[in-house]
């Protein structure tokens, strides 16, 4: 099971991390299917609140745009999986991380 | 020059001239954006500041390119759509080597000559040489090196009219002595200010990645180059490009920097056309690059070219009257970073930092005062603030100093070296000014000369396992 988290703005990846008011967590099955999927609403933009959001519910996998060093290097030491500067619209990114196909700098436009 | 097609501009003399051509002369970040906000154009200068290569970044949403904290709050380019007039502000973005930098920007509406809106022109200045985190200005960035010791006044003296040549400089410092931070200060001083300020790590990346990431590659170079990518140096055209770690350069590209020395043309992967570019080049090191030349591990050649103007930042060890002062700057500073009130060290506080022996340098320090600030909740720091480490170390020191006094009779004891059962030491004085890679050799080859040579009454003198000594004694090249 992985779960991913993807910061939102609108329906697409959000172009900052610490900005995005709102974030998409899908869990990924064993077949990698998408087993849940759900929107949450962030009480404020804070990367700092992001953080603790993805350690607090275990999330696998970060795919976001622009993210900077500090919280790269804190989700990376906290055994966090990050795919940054990844653009374009969530379910699509979703679906080539399902896929396997998804690396940092993707652009899925 | 790219496979993409980029507009030219005709009339301006007997020839068309490539625009992008003359956008990238101009030492500001350029962008066109089209009328649905994608990325139509942009310029070396802001290709530096986001790591997006001009065709890499051709039909991008220029949010995902830009990312600045304005893309999402109050994008300026859609409120000139309804406004209609130019805007500046200031903001920050987030880079492709997620740095965060401070830019000003201003943006405009481009029409046709019908008066149609063909898109908007788009100008990002790197603001960091103008505001510093702790908000100093450029002028006053020399000023920032902190330190009234003779070593350090030495150094301060001389940069100023460092920065005001051209000429490649070698900065040569332990690691936490501040390389990277003379480096960009060098550059924020020079008439090359307004240009890029590029740095990359020679040690960080593998041979094959670091050549193309330094002079770029053409489509088509190898497996994966998809498309053209400029490399650092063309990035810092006009600039400054910073190469940390020179001494972790592989030989293949010692070669194709001195040639890049020689006559300012670099060569991308895959091309067989050199492009000039006008940069000066400023190397870092921790290592001892002269005994890597005598070892044949960097190019002598290379090492003359690089050392035209040369830099040696003292050890902390060495800035003994300095510490008080960094102690109480990186108190005032993260004071105001993490909103705390702490007035100052109590007196042992102080006592256990100054007699610690910072092998990290500065960086060191301020790691400490850091952790000390984080921890303390009163408005002194006390010794429990302290890393234990530090306060471990000191204890020790005062034991062995009290034991060490009276020599222990029947007992040989080494006469530079002060031992304690637990395995630890302290430096004698004499010792105390050497970086600690040097100290660390001098007491091995001393232990092994009290020892006349047997290794495990070495390792026993040091408290050290046999293990540790072999293993550190092959480190220092000392052949066992």
């Amino acid at each position: 099971m992985t779960r991913v988290l993807i910061p939102l703005w609108n329906e697409d990846v959000a172009p900052r991390f610490d900005l995005a008011q709102e974030a998409l967590v899908a869990l990924l099955g064993e077949n990698r299917e998408i087993a849940e999927k759900q929107i949450i609403v962030l009480p404020q933009a804070s990367a700092e609140a992001l953080c603790d959001f993805i350690i607090r519910e275990r999330v696998d996998l970060v795919v976001c745009c622009a993210v900077d060093e500090e919280c790269y290097q804190y989700l990376t030491w906290k055994k966090i999986k990050i795919f940054d500067s990844v653009g374009g619209s969530a379910a699509d990114v979703l679906e080539r991380v399902r896929d396997g196909s998804l690396r940092s700098g993707d652009m899925v436009l | 020059m790219n496979a993409t097609v980029w507009p030219l501009i005709e009339g301006l003399g007997d020839q068309s001239i490539e625009l992008l051509q003359l956008m990238d002369e101009i030492p500001m970040g350029i962008l066109i954006i089209d009328s649905a906000y994608r990325v139509a154009l942009m310029n070396r200068a802001i290709a530096a500041l986001t790591g997006y290569a001009p065709a890499e970044a051709l039909g991008l949403p220029c949010h995902y390119v830009l990312r600045s904290n304005l893309c999402t709050t109050g994008c300026p380019v859609r409120q000139l759509t309804e406004r209609g007039m130019s805007l500046r502000g200031d903001a920050n973005m987030v880079n492709r080597s997620r740095e965060k930098i401070p830019v000003r920007f201003t943006a405009s509406v481009v029409k046709g000559s019908g008066g149609a809106l063909i898109g908007y022109l788009k100008t990002v200045e790197d603001m960091r040489y103008l505001q510093r985190p702790d908000g100093m200005e450029a002028r006053a960035l020399f000023g920032r090196l902190i330190g009234k010791s003779a070593a350090m006044e030495n150094v301060s003296r001389v940069l100023p009219a460092i920065a005001e040549t051209d000429s490649a400089v070698l900065i040569t410092g332990e690691t936490g002595t501040g390389k990277d931070y003379v480096a960009e200060a060098l550059h924020n001083a020079s008439p090359r200010s307004k240009g890029p300020f590029i740095k990359i790590n020679c040690g960080a990346l593998p041979e094959s990645l670091l050549e193309s990431e330094l002079f770029g590659h053409q489509k088509g170079a190898f497996t994966g180059a998809v498309e053209n990518k400029p490399g650092r140096f063309r990035l810092a055209d006009k600039g400054t490009l910073y190469l940390t770690e020179i001494g972790d350069l592989p030989l293949n590209l010692q070669v194709k920097l001195l040639s890049f020395l020689d006559d300012r043309i670099i060569f991308p992967l895959g091309s067989t056309h050199g492009l000039p570019v006008d940069v000066r080049i400023i190397a870092g090191t921790h290592r001892d690059l002269e005994k890597m030349v005598a070892e044949g591990r960097f190019r002598e050649d290379l090492l003359f070219r690089l050392n035209v103007v040369r830099l040696h930042l003292p050890p902390l060890a060495q800035r003994e009257d300095d510490i008080d002062m960094l102690m109480d700057h990186f108190l005032q500073l993260l004071n105001a970073r993490f909103k705390k009130m702490v007035s100052g060290f109590s007196p042992e506080a102080r006592r256990i930092l100054k007699s610690f022996h910072f092998p990290g340098n500065v960086r060191e320090l301020r790691n400490m005062v850091e952790y000390a600030v984080n921890l303390c909740d009163g408005n002194e720091i006390l010794v429990k603030h302290l890393p234990p480490y530090v306060v471990q170390h000191s204890a020790k020191n005062v034991r062995s100093s009290v034991k060490s006094s009276p020599e222990p009779s029947g007992v040989s004891r080494l006469s530079s070296i002060q031992t304690k059962p637990a395995g630890e030491w302290i430096l004698p004085p004499a010792m105390e000014h050497l970086p600690w890679h040097e100290a660390e050799r001098r007491m091995i080859l001393d232990a092994l000369l009290k020892a006349r040579g047997q290794k495990a009454k070495a390792a026993e003198y040091l408290g050290w396992a046999r293990s540790t000594l072999w293993r550190k004694m092959k480190s220092h090249g000392i052949m066992p």
